[in-house]
């Protein structure tokens, strides 16, 4: 579709959804809708049923996450028509306190989907019916996929010899996981340069 | 003397009276099917939940080869993290890597050769039938057969050879890139592929033959996990899981992507949307790559030249060209180390893995490294299904569902 046409359908649907949606936007060929932690079940039912736009598939749920912010938490819908050949993506964001109503009454396959964005961020959804980690260990803890989890984990299992079992132990790395700095001293980099410090005194 | 009136069950208490008034206290059964099981079909726990031998509750346990593939992903750059894909579904590794790549050309706006084009249609349609050879002759081993996927894994094995030649590997490929493919294909491996074209598709009559018409293949898949239109919406199925139930949808068809919409080809439906039907789909499915590799291999005659994108910051000189040129030599160097960046943005890109929809949503902040890379796996939501369809199934039945919903680990613990 249409950068034009993708415009025409987000403004179709900000009018019909009466204040649910707050704003689209169109980028790289594809339609973004904002809406709000309160709204998002009824938008999404909305366009699941309304004729004129039925995106009747949600294919994917998740979170991002974006520390910074006070409402650190996307939670990302993209959603599919299939009778109209279109993909739409809806977004609410959400801390680590406010939950998300879960959108299962509308579309029961978020159900795995939102239990996998509650096991990586620890994002609530208020209404899941079996709202329990999917992809960790048993007996996790933290959320992974979080900014501030280390990409190595605080825990490394082995087995032990002598208790003949799986014994969990704090990381220990051979080497330090080296993470370059590859912003440009010219462009972006938010900090101060080493010595630059000196240079108003 | 009991056997003369039919024991009444008293469904309140979920007990048995029997026909002298005794009262049997009916037990139900938790088992613990897998994580190690040859029908779990790589490492899936299901905890089930048995009335007799009707299941009334699946629960599936997975995770139990999560990688963090999405984390890991956040601390490389785009470059080093092609590989990942190849490991999600490693049954048709490249069909990954395709989502992943036109991602970053979507974001980054590359355009790719028409040469590489063709030979990735070519590869998608390699790992379907690997796909597809795996599934068909796995699930009849499900049901009890053996000699399917021994006549499977040969004809595998041959496509593995073709991966080998084409990027090095026989799984982990590693061959598309953002801006085409890594190499090109020699007209050696053009011609073998052409030859085996032209022998598969009397060896997939055989196995055709040999498992289609079978008595014991029907009875095991004929009205077993049946799946509505309405159902297949509803749970998130894409591919062969739609298609199996008659909803015409096929990504190469609706959103046609590099050359798909040139070629010519047909989408089976199935008009039950039991397993059989799937199996089917399936079936035919090969049938229809195989038309569509014969395109290919002649649109690779036809149409010479790069097969990956030239003077771009996305894609390394050439080899020749760094021994003469030190801007060629400190680009390369650069290229491998720092890695291209790809301008902040959102995209969601799809293609028609073989085993439905696979999806990258990638979030780019400019710098050198994903910001957020959600990897959307078919397998994921077809087994949240599972729980649905194999409800009041037989026990023996759960292994045949779990046979045709096409699972692999890899992409769905991600």
């Amino acid at each position: 579709m249409s950068t034009k046409a993708l415009q025409e359908l987000g403004q179709a649907i900000l009018d019909r959804s009466g204040g649910r949606a707050q704003r689209f936007e169109v980028a790289v060929e594809e339609l973004t809708v904002h809406t709000t932690v309160d709204h998002v079940v009824e938008l999404l039912r909305l366009l699941r049923d309304d004729v004129s736009f039925r995106f009747n598939q949600l294919t994917d749920l998740c979170g991002v996450d974006y520390p910074e912010r006070p409402l650190r938490f996307d939670v990302v819908y993209q959603l599919i028509s299939y009778t109209k050949n279109v993909r739409l993506r809806v977004k609410v964001q959400t801390d680590e306190e406010t939950p998300v109503p879960s959108v299962t009454p509308v579309h029961p396959c978020a159900d795995w989907f939102e239990r996998e964005t509650f096991d990586m961020y620890g994002v609530f959804f208020s209404g899941h019916p079996d709202l329990r980690r999917i992809l960790t260990d048993y007996g996790f803890h933290g959320h992974p996929l979080r900014k501030d989890f280390p990409m190595t984990g605080y825990v490394e299992v082995r087995w032990d010899e002598e208790l003949k079992r799986v014994v969990y132990e704090p990381v220990k790395l051979v080497q330090e996981y080296r993470a370059f700095d590859f912003l440009s001293p010219w462009e972006g980099a938010q900090y101060v340069l080493p010595g630059d410090e000196k240079a108003g005194g | 003397m009991a056997s003369e009136t039919p024991a009444v069950a008293d469904s309140a208490a979920g007990n048995v009276v029997s026909a002298d008034g005794e009262e049997t206290r009916l037990r139900k059964f938790n088992i613990n099917f897998g994580p190690q099981h040859p029908a779990a079909h790589g490492v899936l726990r299901l905890v089930l939940e048995l009335d007799g031998e009707v299941v009334e509750r699946v629960d599936p346990h997975i995770g139990l080869l999560h990688r963090g593939t999405e984390k890991l992903m956040e601390a490389r750059t785009y470059l080093q993290n092609t590989p990942y894909f190849d490991r999600l579904d490693y049954v048709a590794p490249m069909n990954q890597e395709h989502a992943f790549v036109l991602a970053i050309e979507k974001l980054a706006g590359i355009e790719v050769p028409y040469r590489g084009k063709v030979i990735r249609v070519l590869f998608d349609e390699i790992g379907r039938i690997l796909s597809h050879l795996l599934n068909v002759t796995t699930q009849a081993m499900d049901v009890g057969a053996l000699t399917p996927p021994l006549w499977g894994f040969e004809e595998r094995e041959k496509l593995m050879i073709f991966y080998e030649r084409a990027s090095g590997a026989r799984l982990h490929a590693n061959y598309y890139r953002p801006g085409g493919v890594h190499q090109d294909l020699t007209p050696e491996l053009i011609a073998d592929m052409r030859r085996w074209c032209a022998e598969f598709p009397r060896k997939l009559d055989d196995i055709d033959n040999l498992i289609t018409p079978n008595r014991i293949f029907k009875q095991r898949n004929v009205d077993i996990g049946v799946v509505t239109q309405e159902e297949a919406y509803a749970w998130g199925f894409t591919g062969v899981m739609l298609r199996g139930s008659g909803i015409a949808w096929d990504l190469r068809k609706a959103q046609p992507y590099e050359i798909y919409a040139d070629l010519d080809f047909d989408i089976p439906l199935g008009k039950n949307g039991d397993c059989y039907d799937r199996y089917l789909v399936r079936m035919e499915e090969m049938r229809q790559s195989v038309k569509i590799m014969n395109q290919c291999l002649d649109l690779l005659d036809k149409h010479k030249g790069p097969v990956l994108l030239e003077n771009s910051k996305y894609t390394p000189p050439r080899r020749g060209e760094m021994k003469r040129s030190m801007e060629a030599l400190i680009h390369h160097f650069k290229l491998y180390t720092e890695g291209f960046h790809v301008p902040a943005g959102e995209v969601y890109t799809a293609v028609e893995a073989p085993k439905g929809e696979f999806g990258v949503y990638l979030v780019g902040d400019g710098t050198n490294k994903p910001y957020r890379c959600k990897i959307r796996a078919p397998g994921y939501s077809h087994l949240q299904a599972l729980d649905w369809m194999a409800r009041g199934h037989m026990l023996a039945d759960v292994s045949a569902v779990l046979g045709s919903l096409d699972i692999v680990f890899g992409e769905v613990d991600r």
